[in-house]
Parts: C-alpha cells; structure tokens; sequence
C-alpha cells in the first residue's frame, strides 16, 4: 500500500479537527522519568474521572512525550489555556478537571515562563510533550512524513546530502563529525547493499536525550533513517536499542508497525520505487557496543568487540557492506533540516557548530531534565538560568560533559560558549549530552575514580592498554581516595593516562583516561591533599589514617 | 569471518587483478609493496623488526596487544603495523623513544595482568612474552601486580591450560576456528575478567567439539596452553605447521 500528499495531508486534517472537537486537551507525560512516579496510574484516574463526569466529548485525556522538567515529575500540561502543573498525584485528578476553564490550582502550577521553557530552542525536541508517541496520525499532524515526501519525490538523492551539507549538522554521537560527508561518503561507495544503522546504544552515566526522543518521537527518527536511506541507496535499516530502554524499544516497535501499515516504511514508498525497512536490535548491556565497529559486530551476531579502523564502516560495514551509522539525535535533525532547509538550520548556532543540541541536565542542579538549547550558549546560562542554580545554596564545583569519554570543566569555564571546539578546548568533549553538575561536595578524585570504574568494567578486554591500564588506573585512584597513595603514584596515573589515550584500540579506551586527566589538571591540589595530606577536601572519602612504616 | 580477515585474505591467484605497487619509507629505508600487504609484513620482508605478540603469520589478524605500534611521521596519531597498509609516499617510524616506551609499558602491564612466573613455567626460556621482555629492555615491572587468583584446567588428557600465563592473544581461538574448524576455543566475560573457555565454559577435557589436534597448544606465545608431562622449561612449541596453515589460508610466503 502506498500513500498519497493528499492522503497524508488529510490524515493530518482529520486529526487536527479531532483535536478541535476537544475544548480541553489535559497531557500526561509518560515518558520515563513520569512513569516511574505513577504518571500511567494518574493517567488511568484522569480518564475515569473524565467519563465519571460524561465529558469524553470535550475532554481530551492523552499521553505524551517527555515535557522535560523531570523533576518535577508527574507533569501535566493543559490546553490550550497551556497551564503546566508538576508534581500532580493521583488525588489531584479531580480538582484538575474541576479547575477546566477556571483559575488553574495553584498548589501545583508551575510557570512556564521559567528560563527552564523560556530559554530553549526545540529542534529535536520539538514534538516531545506534544504528541502521543504511540499514534502516526499525532506525529503526521505536526507536518510529519512530509520532510520524506519531499526527499523522495522533490529531491534527488544528491540534493538531500547537499541540504544536510548546507546545514552544517554534525554528528550528535559526540565526535562531531559531519553528517553531509559522511553520507556523501556511504553514497560514494558502489555496492549493491548498503545499510542505515541508528545507534540507540546510550549508555553513558547520567544520559537520557535518545531514549526521551525515542519515548517520545519515535516516527521522528524512523523519518530521518528514511530520509538518509534514500540519499546513501540503501534498502535496509537496523536501530541499535539497549535492552534496558524496555519503553523506548516498544514504542519504536508500535511506531514501525505503525509506519508499515501506512505505506511510509516498505515497498514503493510514496508511490516512488524507493523501499525501506527497518528492524530493531537489542543490546545485551555493554556500553562498548555504542562503538560503531563493535555495534555491528553485535548485530551480525557475534561479540560485542571494536575492530581496528581503517576499514571505515562508510567503506566496510555490516556484513561487509558500505553502512551509514549515525546517533538517534542526529537522525531527528534531518526532517526538520529538509522541511527548512539548510539555510535555516545553519542560522541556529556557532560559525562551527550549528543547530541545536539536547543535554540531559543532572547532579546537583534545581531543575534536573532535558533540554534543548542552540549550540554556542553559554554554560553559565545552562546551569544558572535554564538549570536553576546550584541547590541549598551550594557553590558550583564543575560540571562533567560526555560521560566517562569527556572530562570535568571548572567554574572558570563557565562563560564558555558550549559548542564542539570549546568543549574540547577545556579538555572535554560535547559527548552525546549528559551534564553532570556538581557542587562543593562532589570529591573530584572521587568522580575520577567512578568513571575509571565504569570504563574499567566496560571495556571489553580486546586490547591491552584498555584491558590492564584502566584497571591499573583504577587501582591508584582508590589508593588515593583511600588515603594509601604516595606522589610517585601520580607520576604513574599521568603516564598510564597518556599509555591508555595513545595505545587503545578503539574510542572507549583511547578516552577512558579524560576524566582523570582532566580533573588533574584543574583540581590537581585535590589529588595532592589526598595523598600528602591524607584529607579528602570535600570530605567525601573514607580515608584511611596513615599507616605507620616499620 | 572477521572484518579484518576479509580485509587482508587475497583473491585467488588465477584471477587476473591488477595490484598497485607502492614505494614508502620504513626507518628511513625505501621499501616496496603490494598495496594490500600491511606494514607488518613489509618490514618483515626487509629485515625491520617490529616486536608483535598477537599477530602470526597464517592467522587473521586482531590489532588487539598494540605491541606493534608504529608512527607515521607527520601524524600524531599511533597505528597498529599489522593492521595498518602502507601508502604512497609515507615515512613510517618503527622505534621512536617514544613507541619504544609506550611497548615497554603495554609489556609492563601485561605482566602485572596475571601471574607470569617465569622460573616455574613450563615454556621458560621458549616463551614468546619473556623474549620480548628481554628485546624490548624490559627489566623491571614499576606497575602493581594484580595477581589474580586463576584456576587450571587439566581435565583435557593430553593438554593443559593455565590461565596465570594466558595473555589473550586469542591465538587458540583463531587457530581452532579458522584453520582446524572446529570453533572449540572462545573468550568469556570482558575487560580484566576475560578468560579463555572451550565450548561453553565447560572442563576441556569434556569438551564434545574438541578435536585434541593440538594446535591452540603450539600456537600459544606463553606457557598458557601445554602439553602433559612437560617440566619447568620443557615445553618447547612446535610451529613446523604454519607454513602449511598459510598456504591453506592462501596467503603467500614471503
């Protein structure tokens, strides 16, 4: 079955009318943050309470994607008087629906004019909280599928690289690498089969941007593989999900089913000859596999392990076959890239950096969440606007970017404009998008050594500076948290580090010493009063009094 | 097949294909070569020594020990030799102080990762990890031994495993998957807690897919894998076969 402009557009007509027909439209945010504070229990209570009263037929009761303060969660957004209510309990359903056209409950109101909303730019995040991650009609009203029209029938597969090229999108995964050359690249190769892989593999600490346009939009990027299958010639798409996103994974699955029946996955899409299907794969857990080699390894069904590159997978891919691989961020920019046009999206952002991009803020910040700000805003903005400021009146300490690849900027940083190149002047890198802030309490050897755990734990054991440096690293760093270190064991991390950074084989080892490296460099008295001073400054290790030596 | 295996496995040779000849540098010494052979195999074929220990001729290759780092001048960044092909016009180093330091300090960390006690094993004085020691200059070990507490395995009637002395090379795996087929040997868990199994973590000596060829043992750069009844330093690995295993896989000598 194929689908017609006119046929989308009139699935988009008759459910824009639907939503008028309702004169109140009350949003439930069921991503995962507001599930697990019983946003699908407060759901169900809103719905009885709706048909209690008989107001089906002008009360609309739906769920939706991420609205982003997620903690303040669950949130419920009402329209169209567009009043956002947080923390909202079970109990509160009724007074809500009571409240419908009058004074809103002020108990649990909360302004949307907070710099947390006012200060975004939604790109990406553009449909999160306002559509029903479940249902295609949602996502076509809000002007989806048209982008893939356009490429198919409008544009030649040249063009749409070109537009993407235009608008300067770089990679989202945290390399940066650029979009347009990379598919320019996949185009280029001649073979018969090619592939499109989605990396949904998010698995850094403190992350959860995928997985909340994933729970949120899912069509969205399922769009955007579309859009790029067309432009490299490929047939076939895998997305690559963690196994521990069990919502992300359903609602991805409900929205290819979804897409299938419509006719805008499979055969012939809008009546052209174009086909493209789309399957998903489930991690096992390991973050190494978020590594593109080793991702594809996964999917071909053997272990999880990196290979040396070159070959690149643009050249020799999955199966042997040129592969196009980019992040679930990155592929939700490209519809709203060829609805606009390149010009438009390289007008958002810095000379080199350009768009927007998702951070998933969390630590110690007062408004923990998800949001979506133009690349080259300040970090102090991010923290003290749009994050609130430190909470209990705490000192801002640092905050850490890009997960156990990126490293800890210091408060002298903070007018820096975050955009790829600072990020990684500071000695960090832009990552995927978690911010961690910390505070006065937050030991920085401590946050080394926690990271060093983790890529410890995940390396995959392949390569031998990953394997046995990252261990060894994390054998000093708890000798020093533990009080039991001497100064020659910090000649030994610094040299490791740059062993591990030099020699590794893939990017998980050849990053894993950022963290340490970076809080030794801006909090380097730290690691020095733990080991001559045997004192943690933030009092946050157990250290153990000196030994005496016989 | 792995992804490096196709890369460097070569067509038959009664296919006519043309091959482009490169000229590069390797320590300042003009070389030639074929454009799919890897740095690696152009040094050994001009006498240049570069220190590799999960590498054999005949096996597909890893790029995992990163003993074989060498530079590339003009770019920072370090590649692996025997994954690496040469190009055009390149000025390769293969023993700038720097890589030698970094090959002592991977050779370092090797040592402290399991418990290699040399003057108690059975390949002392035949074992490929102690020779690169003694051709790297690496006296001592300035890195805290983790020691590990490791079992053996002896259940297997001929053969033995001892994972103190298992440096996962994963030679054995490749060598019972690709040359003798058999797929016996494999790799569990990850990162430090790697180890070697046969079949699925079960006692060698059980194992039902298990040929007792022998192989993985004469392959093993260390005293990991031996054969029964052999005393300290009597375990002498028998390669008399690799030249075969490479004319199996197709690969041409040198």
């Amino acid at each position: 079955m194929t689908l017609s402009l006119e046929e989308l557009q009139q699935i988009a007509r008759i459910e824009k009318d639907r939503r008028e027909g309702f004169q109140h439209r009350i949003k439930i945010c069921v991503a995962a943050g507001c599930l697990s504070c019983q946003s699908a229990t407060l759901k169900e209570a809103m719905e009885k309470e709706v048909s209690r009263r008989g107001m089906e037929n002008w009360v609309d009761v739906k769920g939706v994607g991420c609205l982003g303060l997620c903690t303040a969660g669950p949130l419920v957004f009402v329209e169209p008087d567009g009043i956002l209510y947080q923390g909202v309990k079970v109990s509160d359903a009724g007074p809500i629906i009571e409240s419908l056209g009058a004074e809103p409950i002020d108990a649990l109101h909360c302004s949307t004019d907070l710099p947390f909303f006012a200060r975004q730019h939604k790109v990406v995040l553009e449909n999160c909280g306002r559509i029903d991650p479940e249902r295609i009609e949602d996502y076509i009203a809000e002007g989806g599928y048209y982008a893939l029209y356009q490429a198919l029938r409008n544009m030649t597969p040249r063009e749409v690289i070109q537009e993407i090229t235009r608008g300067g999108l770089r990679g989202r995964g945290g390399a940066g690498y650029p979009t347009g050359l990379k598919w320019t690249t996949v185009a280029k190769a001649v073979n018969a089969t090619k592939y499109v892989i989605c990396n949904a593999d998010e698995g850094d600490p403190g992350a959860f941007m995928d997985r909340s346009v994933l729970e949120s939009d899912p069509h969205r990027v399922l769009e955007g593989m579309a859009i790029a299958a067309y432009a490299v010639g490929a047939a076939q798409g895998f997305i690559y999900v963690r196994a521990e996103y069990p919502l992300a994974v359903k609602r991805l699955r409900t929205a290819i089913a979804h897409a299938e029946r419509l006719g805008v996955l499979g055969n012939g899409i809008f009546n052209t000859r174009f086909r493209f299907d789309v399957r998903v794969r489930l991690g096992a857990g390991a973050f190494v596999c978020g590594e593109e080699t080793a991702l594809m390894a996964s999917i071909e069904g053997r272990l999880g392990k990196p290979r040396p590159r070159p070959p690149y997978p643009a050249e020799y891919g999955l199966w042997g076959c040129p592969t196009l691989i980019n992040n679930v961020e990155t592929f939700a920019n490209v519809a709203p890239i060829i609805r606009n046009g390149g010009a438009w999206f390289a007008g958002i952002g810095t000379e080199t950096s350009k768009g927007t991009k998702v951070f998933a803020l969390a630590g110690r910040v007062n408004h923990t969440g998800l949001i979506e700000v133009p690349m080259g805003t300040m970090l102090r903005d991010i923290v003290f606007e749009i994050g609130g400021g430190i909470p209990r009146g705490g000192r801002f300490k640092a905050v850490q970017t890009g997960g156990p690849s990126g490293g800890c900027i210091p408060e002298q940083y903070l007018d820096m404009p975050v955009d790829y190149e600072s990020l990684a002047e500071a000695g960090s890198i832009m990552g995927s998008g978690g911010m961690i802030i910390m505070d006065e309490s937050s030991c920085m050897v401590d946050v080394a050594k926690f990271f060093m755990e983790f890529c410890m734990s995940e390396s995959c054991g392949k390569c031998v500076p990953c394997r046995v440096g990252t261990t060894q690293l994390y054998h000093l760093l708890c000798k020093i948290t533990s009080g039991a270190a001497q100064p020659s064991d910090l000649d030994k991390i610094e040299e490791l580090c740059d062993l591990v950074k030099n020699t590794a084989l893939c990017g998980l080892g050849q990053t894993a010493p950022n963290p340490v490296m970076s809080t030794l460099h801006y909090f380097r008295d730290e690691y020095t009063a733990h080991i001559e001073d045997k004192v943690c400054p933030a009092k946050a290790c157990k250290m153990q009094p000196a030994k005496e030596v016989v | 097949m792995t992804a490096a295996d196709a890369f460097s496995r070569k067509k038959s040779n009664t296919e006519a294909r043309s091959v482009r000849i490169l000229t590069f540098k390797i320590d300042d010494r003009d070389v030639s070569a074929r454009e799919d052979e890897t740095i690696l195999a152009v040094a050994r074929q001009n006498n240049i020594y570069i220190p590799t220990l999960c590498h054999l001729d005949g096996l597909s290759e890893r790029g995992a020990c990163r003993l074989c780092i060498v530079e590339i001048k003009g770019s920072p960044k370090l590649v692996p030799a025997c994954v690496t092909r040469g190009r055009e016009g390149i000025e390769v180093i293969t023993n700038s102080e720097r890589i030698a330091d970094y090959r002592r300090k991977i050779l370092e960390l090797i040592f402290t990762e399991r418990n290699h006690v040399c003057s108690v094993c059975v390949s002392n004085g035949h074992c490929e990890l102690q020779q690169l020691a003694v051709n790297l200059g690496m006296t001592h070990v300035h890195y805290d031994y983790l020691y590990p507490r490791l079992a053996i395995d002896a259940s297997h009637e001929r053969f033995s495993l001892d994972h103190d002395r298992c440096v996962l090379c994963l030679r054995c795996v490749r060598v019972c998957d690709e040359i003798e087929g058999a797929h016996t040997w494999d790799v569990m868990k990850r990162g430090i807690n790697s180890r070697v199994i046969t079949d699925l973590n079960q006692p060698w000596g059980s194992s039902s897919t298990c040929t007792g060829c022998g192989k993985c043992v004469q392959v093993c750069p260390t005293g990991a894998l031996s054969e029964k009844g052999k005393s300290v330093a009597e375990m002498v690995k028998r390669r008399q076969f690799l030249p075969y295993l490479q004319l199996m896989r197709g690969v041409d000598r040198e």
